[in-house]
């Protein structure tokens, strides 16, 4: 196998709330060791539900946050090395699209001043032609380049977004939840463009997303993430998941089919509050197959190459 | 036997916008009627015009009825509508974090409902409240009851917003979006207890959904709704199996499923148009594979019996 285009190695994430005057100060580990490769021309998903860390980890990769421990490498470069100057200048080479496209345009910018800003952060400005283009290439007409967003809708300001993360020409874009807050029939349309863009300009993504079933319809592997740790990266689709919350997720799913109706046995209870972690596994308290070991011992991820899983006792 | 809940082809209208053309839904004690379509297509506006609440946003039923129990319900005053809603319609609202006081202990908020709509004593009341809560299945429900909604999750305070919408013991709940603000594994479990509720109570439950999964789970009827006129509508079985209206195929063809082959799900193209501009004929002609010179020029009939549907070139694959 050729070198992944990103690695992440122990990546932590410790975030501190209150101690103001009167509350005391916490803590909590958003993401904690959390290690995984990228290959080029990969989609890697990343599922979990909330608080589960996922938006922070795909924060981390881009260096828009700074690890508490752990690096993130791009193409062999490690991106905490590198000097400002030259970490926009790699900064190039990696975007973002953003969950809300409501709040992540300025509604005070045209389309094409939302479009030429990538440019104006390298100190260039858009070569003429560029931003027309930029709209054909998500499927907008040239015409909405002066445009407002409030004139668009959900879809299409997405559409503007994902254009915005495309100016300079990007190798790696990460993807954090870009349909959750859009229809089912326009999310469709989202992940279809995000497809053929893939194909086309040979991009590399991070996906993140809550929806088990977006993430094995889109993603090459996928990365199952429970309160700040990967507890499976799970191969190409059509593997049965391995871990009971992965499994649990895949049973929480409902397939349109009503001739396929379940008695689902869901979880009990929530996700417990990252401010005071369960000693043992994480999911122990809600984990059908838990036992004493769970609970005081934290499994790690296995060392199997393929399916690889943190649990101690796997399906 | 007569629905409990009959939309009977109302039109509804904000100002000289006309944003439902001739809706007609039924819904039966121990039944599930979805009521689906994408957003800006009217069901949260149907629900609205089923609890009377029309006029807290400007709007009024300008064609048709709305009866519950055989009353028209335009016919009564506001102390009789507002009387039936809480008593024998119970709501819950799609966002658990604003339906619930912030500065009132949750066990009060419950309380306060069968105190005023069933006649109860306090400690009648809070007794009422803690086996709903335990029905709900709220672990420690008496210390729940004593806790402030900051205090609990999203998944928690659904189950509240539950409870209160069962105080009063009602015919018939109307759920909007009951589970779109909430995790996979939690939208699970609230779906299992509101399909439990509807089995072992036969109330009758009004579910909007924009989700096909959950409609498939556990309706038994389904109405799809599209720019503000019914698409199609019928036992959830048929119309799943065979869908009649190409927007109905295409809604259950967005959900990205397990073993679905790469590039099969493409989506519908376009939005959903607002009321300022409806398309004329069907107005979902746009967007539709299908459609033809009819399509554009005249509005489709709802026909058939069993699933009826408003299409001209019904059936088929989309």
């Amino acid at each position: 196998m050729t070198a992944p285009l990103i690695r992440v190695e122990g990546l932590t994430r410790r975030f501190q709330t209150g101690g103001g005057l009167f509350a005391r100060p916490r803590e909590m580990l958003a993401v904690r060791d959390v290690s995984l490769t990228v290959q080029r021309g990969e989609v890697l998903g990343v599922v979990g539900e909330s608080g589960c860390g996922k938006s922070t980890l795909a924060r981390l990769v881009l260096r828009l946050i700074e690890p508490t421990s752990g690096k993130v490498s791009l193409d062999g470069t490690d991106l905490a090395s590198l000097s400002a100057g030259a970490l926009r200048r790699m900064r190039r080479r990696m975007a973002m699209v953003f969950q809300d496209p409501y709040s992540s345009l300025d509604p005070r910018h045209t389309l094409a001043q939302v479009l030429a800003e990538p440019f104006r952060v390298q100190g260039e400005a858009p070569p003429p032609g560029r931003i027309p283009e930029m709209l054909a290439e998500v499927g907008l007409p040239a015409s909405m380049a002066e445009s407002h967003p409030h004139q668009l809708s959900g879809g299409q300001r997405q559409r503007v977004g994902i254009a915005r993360a495309l100016a300079l020409r990007p190798e790696f874009v990460v993807l954090d939840e870009p349909t959750a807050s859009l229809d089912v029939s326009i999310q469709a349309q989202i992940v279809a463009l995000l497809a053929d863009l893939r194909d086309r300009l040979g991009l590399t993504y991070l996906f993140i997303s809550h929806d088990l079933g977006l993430v094995r319809y889109f993603c090459d592997r996928i990365v199952v993430m429970y309160l700040g740790a990967v507890v499976e990266v799970m191969p190409a689709s059509g593997s049965a998941p391995r871990h009971p919350y992965t499994r649990a997720l895949t049973q929480s799913a409902f397939v349109p089919d009503p001739a396929q109706r379940r008695e689902i046995a869901p979880l009990q209870g929530e996700i417990p509050s990252p401010f005071a972690l369960p000693p043992g596994c994480a999911f122990a308290g809600r984990c059908p197959r838990a036992t004493d070991r769970c609970r005081v011992e934290r499994p790690v991820l296995d060392a199997d190459p393929v399916h690889p899983v943190a649990c101690f006792h796997p399906h | 036997m007569t629905a409990l809940l009959e939309v009977d082809r109302i039109d509804v209208a904000i100002g000289a916008l006309r944003l439902l053309d001739g809706v007609s839904l039924a819904v039966e004690r121990g039944q599930i009627l979805g009521l689906v379509g994408e957003s800006g297509s009217g069901k949260s506006l149907t629900a609205l015009a089923a609890l009377g609440l029309l006029p807290l946003i400007g709007g009024r039923v300008t064609a048709g009825a709305v009866r519950f129990d055989g009353q028209d319900m335009g016919a009564m005053t506001d102390r009789q509508r507002r009387a039936l809603r809480g008593r024998r319609i119970g709501f819950v609202t799609q966002n658990p974090m604003t339906a619930l006081d912030p500065v009132q202990r949750i066990g009060a908020q419950i309380d306060v409902v069968s105190r005023l709509h069933l006649g109860l004593s306090p400690a009648q009341a809070r007794a009422r409240t803690l086996e709903l809560m335990t029905q709900l299945r709220i672990p420690e429900a008496a210390a729940v009851a004593e806790a402030w909604p900051h205090q609990l999750s999203g998944g928690m305070k659904q189950r509240i917003v539950i409870a209160m919408a069962l105080a009063g013991d009602p015919d018939l709940i109307i759920a909007d979006e009951p589970t779109t603000a909430l995790d996979v594994t939690v939208q699970a479990q609230i779906i299992q207890i509101l399909g439990a509720l509807v089995r072992d109570r036969g109330v009758a439950l009004l579910l909007i959904t924009h989700d096909m999964g959950v409609v498939a789970q556990i309706c038994d009827r389904v109405a799809v709704l599209y720019a503000g006129r019914l698409a199609e509508e019928g036992p959830v079985a048929q119309i799943f199996a065979a869908p009649s209206h190409p927007y109905t195929s295409a809604l259950i063809g967005c959900i990205p499923q397990e073993g679905m082959a790469r590039g099969t799900l493409r989506g519908i193209p376009g939005t959903v148009p607002g009321a300022a501009a409806f398309p004329s004929g069907c107005r979902f002609h746009p967007r539709c594979p299908r459609a033809s010179d009819l399509c554009r020029t005249v509005v489709p009939p709802l026909t058939g019996t069993g699933p009826r549907v408003a299409c001209h070139h019904p059936g088929g694959p989309a």
